[in-house]
């Protein structure tokens, strides 16, 4: 069995909530004092049916408004895979969240109202999965019940969306029709809409390939803690840990160090469950080297014939998180693999309308939930890679010093 | 030599997934924080974090303490094999008392006997004693809803609470870990963990667990619907006659207030085919705490408890 993060975008009123809790109740994942709970919650406000929104929504101010406020994650496995749900909130101020929430998935779930057909919404949230690259995604075109089932409206939103979806950086995409309400679609087949011959949308979630979205030819291993166990049974023994991030590390191989380029070969390496051959993103293992050179965290374990970019200057996407704007000339903590420095934000290229696409060069700043094209100019050199091309060498966070809180998350567009 | 079971050379289990990703956030911790030390209850989820902490740091030894808030009100064998694990791993064990504090008038009895919101203080007091400010937890986001909202490095301000309306984006596995002096980061390593994940790990690991988890006879009453065991701190009323029963532990904490279910499953194994065909959460049928209200774990966490 393995494991599938997925993350769904919406609102409320595209039924997202209920989208997931009929996941959760279809395929048996609810617990009945759960469902107890918000059974007598739901009959306590007078509500027609069990409103199974309930089962995400877990901030008191979330369940007395109605909305979904935060990042809120969920758990549920099939006999096929473990799941991860992100379920993040749709509105415009909560951008911050859904980047969140999809930084780490590996499918991403769109909902559209079919009464209503594309919003700004959906492809705000749309822009957002291509930015952040998630490898999958899905639009499920949801309330069909409320349109009678109706192919034609089916149809025309699916054109819609995929010509919509042509203009971005999406690389697998999946429109199925649904009635999370009703439950068609969602995890047993429609028998209302018999012209639909796809997977239900956990069917798909279930089956996706998933195994080749990992970067398995750019060995890339981010030195994050060296083990030094100063015990007299272990007396010269020095490991690098951390996460792979790509590739495919092998015993034997030739290795070099950065920043530093001091060649080696890789000795041993050892993983949760001891030595091990081979190892592989996203394994957190030990390697030893044959040599005694001097690495420490921050530094990044990859081959001589294919290294990341050494670079401060760094021109990248960032989605401002903080409260108070972003101006150029402004000096943030920035953190990229296991490697914390400095950056100044040198420059913002221009603004990005998320809802229309359109590039505003003349922006002086970024608000909280925009998203602009920047370039930083950073203490240390990072070793970083485009975010197309490794998402956790290409991805950054930048720290507000004084307040220490995280206000950007960046992709890597380019590093020299 | 290790092969790699599903779905091809490259590719994880869900639960090496998991464990990579629990050991990559206690890494993290150890290099960026200066003082961290472990939560240790001697309950299931905080074993298979001391687990997962010495495979992070092997060879070397688990470099920092655990803590145990002690509420006086434990299962006698939970504290045995706290203590055998301590030993066999060659950590320290730091004990934060709520007895002492209760006798030293730090605290107040609650009229209920609970000492779960006592812990609160203890905690947030031993943590200051002795210079904590990165405390790891076994806590799981399947627990419990306001968990489900929690991040993973969960920031504390300086008086140990929890503001979950202004929680730091974590972003791919970048983790934020700068505090100011004086406030506090809880990490939550097995955050994405559920019940089931935590059993199928025990099982295929190997781990030892407290006796209790497993089914036992023990003399029991009912309350609430939930059966309690006869201990020193949880005495039936006269209206509740006691009888022996098949039973073993979902959860283990206060005493006084933890619940047992019915159950024939002996071995991890039969534990991890009872909780896959379980329709009960573990805190639902467990724990009398958490049934006060919507809120109440909310509520409790806020204050500045785990």
């Amino acid at each position: 069995m393995d494991l599938l993060r997925f993350a769904t975008a919406g609102s409320v009123d595209d039924g997202k909530s209920t989208l997931i809790g009929r996941m959760l109740y279809d395929s048996k994942s609810i617990f009945t004092d759960q469902l107890e709970s918000i059974e007598r919650t739901s009959r306590e406000r007078g509500d027609e049916y069990t409103d199974l929104a309930l089962l995400t929504d877990g901030l008191r101010a979330e369940r007395e408004q109605g909305i979904t406020i935060d990042v809120a994650y969920r758990y549920f496995s099939t006999p096929k895979r473990k799941f991860i749900i992100a379920d993040t909130p749709g509105h415009i101020q909560y951008t911050r969240n859904m980047v969140t929430g999809a930084s780490t998935a590996d499918a991403a779930i769109v909902l559209v109202d079919a009464r209503k057909g594309l919003s700004e919404q959906s492809r705000r949230h749309t822009f957002l999965v291509s930015l952040l690259q998630v490898p999958h995604l899905v639009l499920a075109i949801n309330k069909m019940d409320l349109v009678d089932w109706s192919e034609e409206v089916y149809e025309s939103i699916r054109r819609e969306f995929v010509d919509f979806a042509a203009k971005l950086d999406i690389s697998d995409l999946t429109v199925i029709p649904v009635s999370a309400l009703q439950g068609d679609n969602v995890v047993q087949s429609s028998t209302n809409m018999p012209w639909y011959q796809g997977a239900t949308l956990l069917h798909h979630l279930e089956t996706v390939h998933i195994a080749s979205d990992r970067n398995l030819v750019d060995v890339r291993f981010p030195v994050q803690y060296v083990i030094r166990p100063h015990q007299s049974s272990h007396h010269d023994y020095r490991g690098y840990a951390g996460q792979v991030c790509g590739g495919v590390l092998q015993v034997g191989d030739e290795v070099i160090v950065l920043p530093s380029g001091m060649p080696s070969k890789i000795a041993a390496i050892h993983a949760p469950s001891g030595p091990v051959d081979f190892a592989f993103a996203p394994m957190s293992v030990t390697i030893c080297l044959e040599d005694d050179v001097d690495v420490s965290r921050g530094d990044m374990i990859c081959r001589q014939n294919n290294r990341p970019t050494v670079a401060q200057d760094i021109d990248a996407m960032i989605c401002w998180m903080g409260s108070t704007p972003m101006q150029p000339g402004l000096r943030l903590a920035i953190k990229h693999t296991t490697r914390n420095a400095r950056a100044l934000v040198q420059e913002l290229q221009y603004e990005l309308n998320i809802n229309s696409l359109h590039r505003n060069s003349g922006a002086g700043e970024l608000k909280l939930n925009e998203i602009g094209r920047v370039r930083l100019r950073t203490t240390l050199p990072l070793l970083a890679d485009e975010y197309r091309r490794n998402r956790q060498t290409g991805g950054f966070v930048l720290i507000d010093e004084a307040t220490n809180n995280t206000v950007a998350a960046g992709m890597i567009l380019n590093a020299s | 030599m290790n092969t790699f079971e599903s779905g091809g050379n490259y590719s994880l289990s869900q639960l090496q997934a998991l464990e990579s990703e629990a050991i990559f956030i206690i890494r993290e911790v150890v290099s960026e924080l200066e003082h961290p030390a472990l939560m240790f209850s001697g309950g299931k989820d905080s074993i298979v974090m001391l687990h997962l902490a010495a495979k992070a740091f092997a060879p070397a030894r688990v470099p920092f303490p655990v803590l145990h808030i002690d509420t006086g009100h434990n299962f006698a064998e939970v504290l045995e094999v706290r203590d055998q694990l301590v030993a066999q791993l060659g950590v320290n064990l730091v004990v934060g008392s709520v007895q002492d504090a209760i006798d030293r008038g730090l605290v107040q009895e609650e009229p209920s006997g609970s000492r779960n919101r006592l812990q609160t203080r203890v905690l947030l007091d031993t943590a200051d004693k002795y210079g904590f400010n990165a405390l790891m937890g076994g806590a799981r986001r399947d627990e419990e809803k306001a968990r489900a909202k929690e991040r993973i490095f969960s920031f504390r301000d300086d008086f140990g609470q929890w503001d979950p309306k202004n929680q730091r984006p974590e972003l791919w596995n970048l983790f934020n870990t700068r505090i100011h002096i004086g406030e506090s980061i809880r990490v939550f390593p097995i955050s994405n963990w559920t019940e089931l994940d935590i059993w199928s790990y025990i099982a295929q690991e190997g781990i030892t667990v407290p006796s209790i988890y497993y089914a036992h006879q023990r003399e029991v009453f009912e309350r609430n619907g939930m059966l309690f065991g006869v201990h020193e701190v949880c005495q039936p009323r006269a209206d509740e006659p006691t009888f022996v029963d098949t039973v073993r532990y979902r959860t283990v904490g206060d005493a006084s207030l933890t619940a047992a279910v019915r159950s024939e499953a002996t071995t991890a194994a039969d534990i991890v085919a009872e909780v896959a065909a379980t329709r009960i959460t573990e805190r639902g049928a467990t724990r009398g705490d958490d049934q006060v209200s919507e809120a109440a774990m909310e509520d409790r966490k806020k204050e500045g408890y785990f």
